[in-house]
């Protein structure tokens, strides 16, 4: 296996927990609402998603596992955010404190126990395929997925009906609910969404790309996550680029660090979060025009009856 | 079954003075559900937790110790959210602040430095936490990039800057290899209140900051400024209050505080520069400013009671063998429950058991 294909193998892995989090979180907050608690979902979902695993022996239960811890984290973020109309930036900040005290509480059983990883997929012929047969035809089920389910939001999102409507209550949550529609509910599913992808994207850390769990083991993925969604300017089809542009760099700096170039490896380790910085401002000023942001984004919504 | 939210006409200011404690007593209620969980006995748990580390001298001065980052932080971050700036990477800008502060620490190590030391260190803490904060500040004002984000970001940054400095030029060269300074100079050192106490100057220098921003916040034209803009937008503009202007001095002046609470930490119980300086006081300050109510005499006792909550779980860990996370997790419940019970201020809960013809606008 050539060096340049190992790298596309290591940044698809790098990427997907980035691109399932960040589709996730650009449902949500297409349907309006702005859920900063995609870091202590994703640290509960990993935590969940390797104990469902160790526990069972089957990657797939893990992954459940995650997904449902997700939804569970971001059922009490949609209780917060919209049953109790109360600011969607505390309760989302709220959600990661509660999430990393929760992860370390279910996960401190599971630490230093290992499982064996999601198998790849193995097509015969096809994976064999010199350079790019592993890299199209040899990735785990998770890397597929995630493509795939990027792919569904862009379907729903703008071809059908319940996408449009989604659109709305985000876009003027008053006119939505003018009418007859019920915003709320629109969110509480968005938000659910969103957790189950957050859920499933720290389940992958544990399931397809370290075989055992760490506290903090997410180290800011659902932050980074989060810049993504921006710096896709809240369109499905560019946080592919943007998730794969992160797992690069991410990559990138682990290499650097291997060959030994002269320069700190703290360095380099902060080269993911400073490059976010970066994106935010270059992104930001290019669309001092007029943002693409949902416009009702992060607004609190109590329906007068 | 139905909730629904009906607006005061306006805001109640008996459910604002309680909230916090009903907030407190519902956080207890769930923590014990969670000890019977984890098989330990709720009430003896508790015990242990609230009320065994108010019992003896050494613990009451260490609740005051811990206090001391977790209230200038929160200050700091108060002044912030109510000109509703969202800073929440004051981690970053403690460690900076440490940082900054150290070098003169280190570079002044061994020589004859008199006692200006400590008070320049001081200096240069507040500065570094400042311009840190500044960072995040710009970004948002001049290009329009979410500070929430930023700022965070840069949390992750300076702490492995202090991991490179600490094991790299500044490490002890007698420190067997371990990743720390030397022990700081006796005129580089915060010092002890009462001698072979725990208690240091930075307790002190806390209350002052609360005092300073009460005023600032009660008697100042800049204090009204700050509340107006995150109150009232609209109303501010009008004003011609200068949003951006109040932006940077906010996130300046909590970064400021942050760092000097950072070098307090290190320059004074800690006594040297290493990595795990902060069991992120600049996370929980978060909590401290909401449970205070974002109103310095409140954050004063808000912080305390989380000081209690890090004293309380240690002898936990150790008396009843509780995992220490148990503690983050009382921290986020606790935050939760306050901005709940802060939403019965604005709205009243209404439960409706009723037709569907009442339900609103359910499809």
């Amino acid at each position: 296996m050539g060096l340049i294909e190992a790298i596309i193998l290591a940044v698809l892995a790098a990427s997907t927990p980035l691109l399932l989090a960040a589709t996730g979180e650009l449902v949500t907050e297409r349907s309006g609402v702005l859920n900063l608690g995609v870091e202590g979902m994703m640290i509960v979902g990993a935590a969940c998603g390797f104990g469902g695993a160790w526990l069972s022996g089957s990657v797939i239960i893990g992954a459940l596992c995650g997904i449902a811890a997700g939804v569970l984290m971001s059922l009490i973020f949609a209780l917060m955010t919209l049953g109790l109309a109360v600011n969607q930036v505390a309760t989302g900040l709220a959600l990661t404190i509660l999430g990393i005290g929760l992860s370390g509480l279910i996960g401190s059983r599971f630490v230093g126990e290992k499982i064996s990883l999601a198998p790849h997929l193995y097509i015969p012929g096809l994976t064999d395929i010199p350079l790019i047969g592993r890299i199209l035809f040899g990735e785990d089920a998770f890397v597929y997925l995630s493509l795939a389910l990027v792919a569904g939001v862009w379907f729903f999102l703008y071809k059908t009906r319940a996408g449009l409507i989604l659109r709305a209550a985000g876009d003027n949550h008053a006119s939505a609910h003018a009418l007859g529609y019920s915003v709320l509910r629109i969110r509480m599913f968005a938000v659910m969404f969103g957790g189950a992808c957050a859920g499933l994207a720290g389940a992958y850390l544990p399931l397809a790309y370290t075989p055992f769990f760490i506290p903090g083991m997410t180290a800011g993925r659902g932050w980074i996550a989060l810049a993504l969604v921006v710096f896709a300017s809240w369109l499905p089809g560019r946080l592919v680029i943007g998730a794969y542009l992160f797992g690069a760099v991410t990559i990138l700096q682990l290499h650097a660090q291997g060959w030994g170039v002269g320069i700190p490896s703290q360095l380099m380790s902060a080269l993911p979060y400073l490059a976010t910085v970066i994106v935010l401002v270059l992104i930001s000023r290019a669309r001092t025009g007029g943002s693409t942001a949902p416009a009702a984004l992060g607004t609190v919504f109590v329906p007068d009856r | 079954m139905q909730l629904v939210l009906e607006k005061r006409a306006e805001r109640s200011n008996t459910i604002a003075l309680i909230s916090p404690l009903i907030a407190i007593g519902l956080t207890l209620v769930t923590m014990s559900i969670l000890f019977a969980i984890l098989g330990k006995n709720p009430i003896s748990a508790l015990g242990v937790y609230f009320i065994d580390p108010l019992t003896d001298s050494y613990s009451l001065q260490e609740i005051a110790v811990k206090a001391t980052p977790l209230v200038m932080i929160a200050i700091g971050l108060s002044l912030c959210y109510l000109a509703n700036a969202w800073n929440i990477g004051a981690e970053g800008q403690f460690l900076v602040g440490a940082v900054a502060g150290s070098w003169l620490a280190v570079k002044t190590q061994g020589t004859d430095a008199g006692p200006w030391v400590l008070p320049a260190m001081m200096l240069l803490a507040a500065i570094g936490g400042a311009l840190y904060a500044l960072i995040p500040a710009i970004c948002k004002v001049r290009f329009g990039a979410s500070e929430i984000l930023t700022s965070l970001m840069l949390v992750y940054v300076a702490d492995l800057l202090l991991d490179y400095l600490v094991r790299g030029p500044w490490r002890d060269p007698k420190g067997f290899n371990f990743p720390t300074t030397a022990e700081f100079d006796p005129v580089a050192a915060v010092p002890v209140l009462i001698e072979g106490g725990r208690l240091h100057l930075g307790g002190v220098i806390a209350l002052v900051v609360v005092a300073a921003v009460a005023v600032l916040l009660g008697k100042t034209i800049k204090g009204f400024e700050i509340r107006v803009v995150g109150a009232a937008p609209r109303a501010a503009r009008f004003g011609g209050f200068n949003s951006n202007q109040l932006i940077l001095l906010t996130f300046a002046i909590s970064g400021a505080l942050a760092g000097l609470a950072g070098i307090i930490e290190v320059a004074g119980p800690v006594g040297h520069l290493q990595p795990g300086i902060s069991p992120g006081y600049g996370f929980t300050a978060i909590i401290v400013a909401f449970l205070g109510r974002l109103n310095p005499v409140g954050i004063l006792i808000a912080g305390l009671f989380l000081a209690l909550t890090f004293i309380g779980g240690e002898q936990a860990q150790i008396a009843m063998k509780i995992p220490l996370d148990v503690t983050k997790v009382f921290q986020g419940i606790l935050l939760f429950y306050v901005l709940a019970c802060d939403s019965l201020i604005l709205y009243r809960f209404k439960l409706i058991f009723a037709s569907p013809k009442v339900s609103s606008g359910a499809h």
